[in-house]
């Protein structure tokens, strides 16, 4: 990270005042064992302590906030409920964080329209909860989702197990109230389909805090179906699980997840969950919806796709409490993990079907390195989740296993995938960036960033490598 | 009229560096079917001659074309899989008047083009999985890439999805294909007040039965449902019993037509009127159409609500009042703006836009946002 301005820091007091005069007492933190709390989000190895927290009730006092900084030349780092993996959240220590996760109302719900409308600070498991006794849910549904909230999730667009079906938040966000850098607010999209003018909440939407504050969303709701069953299919390696996914997808069933599960990652669930997941070098979780005849005829497809490549077995569940069994492993597998000792969890995306040939690299990453990977991920949509297992107490392991991702990430790449999926490039993959885009197609995002803040405020040494967004910061960015 | 059909990127790119140079502008034209290169001065620049499939996996659901691709080369491809557009983009030649070659997919993703099945599937911009352009000083330049999920820097693909040619010349498209439902099947129930029609519709959208597209037109209310034979034949009936009035239905080859014709707007084809396009909340749609089918002309309801098509003679100041977002699709002789104005700060920001990728302004000079996109001449 870039060093702390000097002169920020000097103005502390006078900082702390100005956002006083502008905020209720109870919304502006300054007490330094206080401010420790937002040190850091979920990619914890790295914190550090911001000036000042601000955490207000209103789009009015988020624009309250926003001018003060702006008249005054401080960083802004917006923040929902920081479980970003990124570090997309990061304070830096001459930044004010402004978090909006008590900005919590529902606003408006309009069913006819088939949209609810919403203050960003509310949980994305909480929209799902408000629209349940009316038949609706919100579909985008990451496995934070008990508490991420939908400021973050549209900071990072977002997505989950269900996204193979019904898209990410992206596809799924119709409008949006945004504070800019200025104080100024704006609304990108509206209760309407489809934007009158250019895209500009498509824009914003996955911009990681870099060109405003998000206060308020209007979010797509879909009636709920009528029933979802899992299937668990064995495979006896990699490589044919990987045909079944690709076949399962092609058939034209459209599952609304497909999980995979390889080796090491089934080890370690059976000892934590015990789940009695079959002995083998690799698991898929299918899940189909609808009405239970229309689940019937899906599983009876998946039956004779998976069945065409001799399973290891073809589980199928015939009652809820078997479906509960069949996901258990799956929504344990993080916990699972976790109790072998510290991950790095990894988000590239590769084509479904380089997924054989990435796993395989990876494996063999993973000896080079000395250090275990499991895998468990999306593998629908390519969306990988390799998590690298290492010992932080260990001197230099942290940085050896940063590395190993770096080289998966790479190698995502390179298989023509992406660097993140669903995470974010925070300040986790900056470094990698000029792996998947040349010079001018980070120019060009760079040049973006400067219309909407010209002084790069906001969320300071993310998503852009510092050494290419140096000439932007110094306020003499583009080619014009 | 100069006329330019750059055969490949690099030299697009040369071209584009040129005219930037000597602020030259230049009319962005694909398949040809929007009409625009007479209003709009420049000298022509056709993608035709960047034309041609990269790349089609099946079984990743991905296809990666030229822009100058012709759509119905990309349809035929797909079919030969089972596969298609989920977004239904359509062809509007009848409609616009304009006998060019027909769209081509640089076309459909620059005005974001997208048929019924919106409704369910979502708009061409949610199918869109990587773009190639060379922005207004010759810049070739990628965002995302190919696969399903990506949230790596900025999102440009949707932002250029819809931006009319106004701020880059695409070169070539990712997209999604889905897999093309066997089966389709329509009820229709006539005789409907534009209200006891929305009513209708919601009710069938508040089921988790997945109509995939809903219009109203002339008392009529048409509600598709597609998919594997014995799903549709399930959802069918559910859906008959929920009605509980009277059903006409359509299958097969006659259900395809029907919606063939409200996706490529067959009723429209009055060349001596003017046609728009209005997009409002899916609750307001009932109100908007009755409003503007007493006005005097034709309307068809899409989208369950949320998208109007107007053709006939009323005031574009009263349609603008009455739906902001209007928009001009076939002038018929009109000379108010094509797109509507925009709110202050959100027209600064796109103007900010253009300025970053086409600092010249040579692209589609004056067609969204500008001085003739910013207030209405009539
Ligand atoms: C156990 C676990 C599982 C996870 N599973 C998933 C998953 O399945 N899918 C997935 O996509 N992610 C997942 N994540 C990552 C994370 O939960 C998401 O990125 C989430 O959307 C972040 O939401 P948040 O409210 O915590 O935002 P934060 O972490 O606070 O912020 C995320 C980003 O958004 C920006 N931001 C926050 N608020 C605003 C605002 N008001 N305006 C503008 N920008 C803002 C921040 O600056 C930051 O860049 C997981 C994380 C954990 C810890
Ligand atoms: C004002 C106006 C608005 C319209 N809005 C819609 C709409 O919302 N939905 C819809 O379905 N149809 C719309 N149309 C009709 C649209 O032109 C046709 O749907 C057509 O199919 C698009 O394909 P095409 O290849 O013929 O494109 P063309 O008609 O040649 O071009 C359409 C537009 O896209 C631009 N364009 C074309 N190719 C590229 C490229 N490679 N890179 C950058 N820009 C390019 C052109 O400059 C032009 O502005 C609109 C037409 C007009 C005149």
């Amino acid at each position: 990270m870039p060093a702390p301005d000097p002169h920020i820091l000097d103005r502390r007091d006078a900082i702390h005042q100005a956002l006083a005069a502008v905020l209720p007492a109870d919304g502006l933190i300054t007490a330094p064992d206080e401010l420790r709390a937002y040190e850091c989000d979920a990619l914890t190895a790295y914190r550090c302590a911001p000036l000042a927290v601000v955490l207000p009730r209103s789009t009015e006092e988020v624009a309250a906030a926003m001018r003060v900084c702006h008249r005054m030349g401080v960083k802004v780092v917006p923040r929902g409920a920081g479980t970003s993996l990124a570090g997309g959240a990061l304070p830096t220590a001459d930044s004010v964080v402004i978090g909006t996760m008590r900005l919590r109302d529902v606003l408006e719900l309009d069913l006819e329209s088939r949209f609810i409308r919403v203050q960003c600070g509310v949980t994305n498991l909480s929209v799902s909860a408000e629209l349940e006794p009316h038949g609706f849910f919100y579909a985008p549904d990451p496995s934070s989702q008990l508490a991420c909230t939908i400021a973050g999730n549209i900071g990072m667009n977002s997505g989950g197990a269900h996204c193979l079906k019904y898209g990410v938040t992206t596809n799924n966000l119709m409008a949006a109230k945004v504070v800019l850098v200025t104080g100024e607010v704006v609304e990108f999209g509206g209760p309407e389909p489809g934007a009158a003018g250019l895209d500009m909440l498509g824009l914003f939407c996955g911009s990681e805090g870099q060109l405003g504050i998000v206060t308020e969303a209007i979010l797509r709701i879909l009636p709920r179906p009528e029933g979802a069953r899992p299937v668990l299919i064995g495979f006896g390696d990699a490589v044919t699980a990987g045909e079944c996914v690709a076949r399962i997808i092609r058939s034209g069933v459209l599952p609304v997840a497909i999980e995979y599960m390889d080796e090491s990652c089934l080890r370690a669930v059976e000892a934590f969950a015990r789940a009695g997941y079959p002995e083998c070098p690799a698991v898929l979780i299918v899940e189909v919806e609808g009405a239970p005849e229309e689940i019937d005829h899906q599983i009876a497809a998946i039956r004779e796709i998976a069945g065409a490549l001799n399973p290891v077995e073809f589980r199928e569940s015939r009652s809820e409490a078997e479906a509960v069994a069949i996901w258990k492993g799956r929504k344990s597998a993080f916990g699972a993990m976790g109790r072998l000792g510290d991950y790095l969890c990894l988000d590239g995306t590769v084509p479904v079907s380089k997924l054989p040939a990435t796993l395989k690299r990876i494996g063999e990453l993973s000896a080079q390195y000395g250090l275990e990977v499991a895998n468990v991920f999306h593998a629908g949509d390519g969306n990988m989740h390799p998590l690298i297992l290492f010992n932080a107490n260990k001197p230099g392991d942290l940085e050896k296993a940063e590395a190993f991702g770096a080289d998966i990430l790479r190698a995502c790449v390179e298989a023509g995938g992406c660097l993140t999926g669903e995470h974010g490039v925070g300040i986790e993959k900056r470094d990698l960036m000029g792996a998947q885009y040349g010079p001018e197609d980070l120019a060009i995002q760079m040049e973006i960033k400067s219309l909407f803040d010209p002084d790069w405020l906001l969320n300071p040494a993310k998503v852009y490598p510092l050494e290419a967004s140096a000439p932007f910061r110094a306020g003499k960015g583009g080619a014009a | 009229m100069i006329r330019h059909i750059p055969r490949s990127e690099t030299e697009l790119s040369a071209l584009i560096a040129h005219q930037h140079q000597t602020a030259s502008p230049l009319v962005i034209e694909g398949g040809g079917s929007a009409g625009i290169t007479g209003e709009i001065g420049g000298e022509i620049l056709s993608t035709t001659g960047l034309s041609g499939v990269v790349d089609y996996q099946p079984g990743e659901l991905t296809l990666i074309a030229q822009a100058g691709t012709p759509l119905a080369q990309i349809e035929a491809l797909l079919s030969q899989s089972d596969q298609c557009l989920a977004f239904e983009p359509p062809d509007l030649r009848l409609v616009l008047g304009t006998m060019a070659a027909g769209p081509t997919i640089g076309g459909v993703v620059a005005v974001n083009s997208s048929g019924p099945r919106r409704l369910l599937s979502g708009a061409c911009r949610d199918h869109i999985l990587g773009i190639r352009m060379v922005d207004g000083r010759g810049r070739i330049l990628r965002n995302g890439g190919r696969v399903m999920k990506n949230v790596t820097g900025l999102d440009l693909s949707r932002l250029l999805a819809g931006s009319h040619g106004t701020l880059a010349v695409l070169t070539e498209v990712a997209i999604r294909t889905l897999p093309r439902a066997p089966v389709s099947l329509t009820l229709a129930v006539s005789g409907l007040t534009p209200t006891a029609a929305q009513a209708l519709i919601a009710q069938a959208l508040a089921t988790p039965w997945e109509v995939s597209a809903a219009v109203f037109h002339r008392g009529r209310v048409c509600l598709r449902l597609e998919g594997p034979g014995p799903q549709v034949a399930s959802r069918r009936a559910k859906l008959l019993r929920l009605l509980g009035c009277e059903v006409e239905e359509l299958e097969g080859e006659a259900s395809r037509t029907l919606w063939r014709g409200f996706r490529d707007l067959e009723m429209f084809a009055d060349q001596t009127l003017p046609l728009w396009r209005l997009q409002v909340r899916a609750r307001d749609g009932a109100a908007l159409a009755q409003r503007l089918a007493e006005l005097g002309g034709e309307v068809l309801t899409d989208w369950s609500g949320g998208l109007i098509w107007y053709q006939g003679a009323a005031d574009p100041a009263l349609i603008r009042s009455l739906a902001p977002s209007a928009r001009l699709i076939r002038r018929a002789g009109l000379s108010t703006a094509r797109f509507p104005a925009e709110a202050e700060g959100l027209g600064r920001l796109s103007a900010g836009l253009r300025q970053v990728f086409d600092p010249a302004g040579i692209f589609n000079q004056g067609l969204m946002g500008g001085s003739m996109g910013a207030a209405d001449a009539d």
